[in-house]
C-alpha cells in the first residue's frame, strides 16, 4: 500500500480542463493503450478476463485535466482510437487525483464511487470486470527511488 | 492483568492482492471462493482460479493465517457434482475449513470428508441455537456465522447454548439482514446470491447520468436517483428509495455499513469466536484499511485494558470506507423491546 507519501485529494484549476480539451487527445490514448499492452504481455492481466474485453470500446476521461483516452481491445491488443466513440461500451470519469489514488491503491474504487468521485457509465458488468481485473493485478515492487524516500 | 481472549479477525479476499493485504495487515483468517457460482460473490473478474488459489493458501498459511473457503450457494438441480468438486478441491488445497450453506452439501461433505472442518454460512440462515445444534449433531459443524438479525443479547443466548463456535459480522455493507431467505434480487432479476452467486447481478444494473445527477435501474426498475454530489450505495432493491404512501424514502434499508467497534468488548466478553469483515467484492485497498483498523482495536482489547475506548481515528477510517459514508450497530443494538 501507499507508505511514506500519500496523494492528496485535489482538483486542477478549471482553466486546465478548458485548455486540455482543446489539445489533441490521441497521445493519451496511445500512452494508455501501450501501457495496457505492456501489462498484458507481462502476464499481469488474466487471460480469461482479457478474452471478455474483445471488441469492446473504452473511454477514460480525466475531468479536471480535460483529457480523454479512448481505446478498443481487438485481436489480443489494446488499440488507441483517434476519436472518442460517441457511445463507448464503458466510460470511466474522475478527476486526476482520484485516478492517481486508485492507481496507487490508496483509495478503494467502491469508496470513490460511493462518494461520487468516480463515475462508471455504460455496460456495468464490463465495468465490474475491469475494476476486478485492475484489483487483481500484482504490481511488481517499485524500484526504491530516492525521490520518494523520506 | 492476564491477556483477554479475543475473537479471530476474519477478512475477505476477492483476489490474490486482497488476500495478501489481509494477511499483511493482521487477519487471523481470510475467506475466499472459486471463480464460479459455488460462492455468493460470483462477480465478473473476481475470485480465484486454481493457480491463484494455490498461491493464496500457501501465502496465508505460511504466515499463520487460516484460509476458509466459501462454497456457500445452493447446489442447482442436476449440478450437484460441481459443488462436490469445489469441496474436493478445497480438501486438496488443504484449506482450514469450508463455509457451506446447502444442507445436502453439508451432509455429503461430512460423509466424504469426515476430517474436513465445516462452517455453517450466513446463507444457511441459522438464527437460533436449535438450528445450529442440529447442524452440529447431523453434520459435525464446528462454527456458525450468524445472520445479521440478532441483538447482542440474542447472540449471547446462542453462544451459551451451543458447543458450536459463533462468528458474527463486524464491519461491511449491510444486507437486508435476511440472509439465505431474501427474494428481492430474484424478484427483480430472476437471479440471487443463493442461485447464481450474485445479488443484483451487474448485467442488470444501469447507471444513467443526467444533468440533475444519476439514476440507478435494476432490470429496468428505478431504484434510486442521486443528486450530483449525494453519496451513492450499491444498486440493490433493498437499498433503494421508493414512494410509499406519498412519501419517497429508504423504505427497506439505508445504504450504510455495519461497524461494531463500539461494542467490541461486549462481543469478546460473551465469547464470540470470530468477527467477520464483509466485502470480497471490494479492493485490496479496502481490505488493508479495514483489517489494519480492526486489528489495532482487537490488539488493544487483548491487552486487557479495562479502559478500552474507540479511537476517533479508527471510527473515521471505517466511516470513510462505509457504504453511504455512514455506519450503524445494526440489529446488535435494539434498545426497544
Amino acid at each position: 500500500m501507499s507508505q511514506g507519501f500519500t496523494i492528496p485529494s485535489f482538483k486542477l484549476p478549471g482553466v486546465l480542463s478548458t485548455i486540455g480539451a482543446h489539445l489533441p487527445q490521441w497521445p493519451h490514448s496511445l500512452a494508455l493503450a501501450t501501457a495496457l499492452n505492456v501489462a498484458a504481455r507481462a502476464g499481469l492481466l488474466p487471460a480469461d478476463s482479457l478474452a471478455q474485453l474483445a471488441d469492446r470500446s473504452f473511454v477514460v476521461e480525466v475531468l479536471d485535466a480535460g483529457g480523454v483516452a479512448s481505446f478498443i481491445y481487438r485481436d489480443g491488443l489494446f488499440r488507441p482510437l483517434l476519436t472518442a466513440p460517441q457511445a463507448p461500451d464503458l466510460c470511466f470519469q474522475a478527476n486526476l487525483s482520484a485516478f492517481l489514488q486508485l492507481l496507487a491503491r490508496q483509495e478503494d474504487p467502491d469508496t470513490l464511487f460511493f462518494k461520487r468521485e468516480l463515475s462508471i457509465v455504460g455496460d456495468t458488468e464490463l465495468g465490474l470486470l475491469v475494476k476486478n481485473m485492475l484489483d487483481a493485478i500484482e504490481w511488481p515492487p517499485l524500484p526504491r527511488l530516492s525521490l520518494f524516500q523520506r | 492483568m492476564a491477556a483477554r481472549k479475543i475473537p479471530q479477525l476474519i477478512c475477505p479476499a476477492g483476489s490474490l492482492p486482497a488476500l495478501k493485504a489481509a494477511v499483511d495487515h493482521g487477519a487471523d483468517a481470510v475467506y475466499l471462493g472459486y471463480r464460479n457460482d459455488t460462492n455468493a460473490r460470483n462477480f465478473a473478474g473476481l475470485n480465484f482460479d486454481h493457480r491463484a488459489m494455490v498461491e493464496g493458501v500457501r501465502y496465508a498459511q505460511t504466515r499463520h493465517c487460516q484460509v476458509l473457503m466459501a462454497i456457500n450457494t445452493f447446489a442447482q438441480p442436476g449440478r450437484f457434482a460441481d459443488w462436490q468438486r469445489a469441496v474436493d478441491g478445497a480438501v486438496d488445497l488443504g484449506v482450514d475449513a469450508v463455509i457451506l450453506a446447502d444442507v445436502g452439501l453439508l451432509d455429503d461433505s461430512s460423509r466424504r470428508h469426515p476430517d474436513l472442518r465445516l462452517h455453517l454460512s450466513v446463507q444457511g440462515s441459522a438464527t437460533n441455537y436449535e438450528a445450529i445444534n442440529f447442524a452440529h449433531r447431523e453434520f459435525g459443524v464446528r462454527r456458525a456465522v450468524l445472520p445479521r438479525v440478532l441483538t447482542l443479547a440474542q447472540v449471547e443466548t446462542v453462544v451459551r447454548n451451543t458447543p458450536v463456535e459463533i462468528e458474527v459480522f463486524g464491519f461491511g455493507s449491510l444486507c437486508v439482514m435476511n440472509e439465505g431467505r431474501c427474494w428481492l434480487s430474484s424478484y427483480a432479476t430472476g437471479e440471487s446470491p443463493n442461485t447464481v452467486g450474485a445479488c443484483s447481478p451487474a448485467k442488470f444494473v444501469q447507471w444513467q447520468k443526467s444533468p440533475d445527477g444519476m439514476a440507478t435501474r435494476l432490470n429496468g426498475i428505478l431504484i434510486d436517483c442521486f443528486a450530483a454530489a449525494e453519496p451513492a450505495g450499491y444498486p440493490t432493491l433493498c437499498k433503494g428509495r421508493f414512494e410509499v404512501q406519498g412519501e419517497t424514502y429508504y423504505a427497506l434499508e439505508e445504504p450504510t455499513s455495519l461497524n461494531v467497534l463500539e461494542i467490541l468488548p461486549e462481543i469478546a466478553r460473551i465469547g464470540v469466536a470470530g468477527i467477520k469483515v464483509e466485502g470480497r467484492q471490494r479492493s485490496p485497498t479496502y481490505v488493508a484499511q479495514v483489517t489494519r483498523t480492526l486489528r489495532a482495536a482487537l490488539d488493544e482489547l487483548a491487552r486487557g485494558d479495562q479502559r478500552f475506548s474507540v479511537r476517533p481515528a479508527w471510527q473515521a477510517e471505517l466511516a470513510r470506507l462505509a457504504e453511504g459514508s455512514q455506519v450503524t450497530l445494526g440489529a446488535y443494538s435494539r434498545p426497544w423491546r
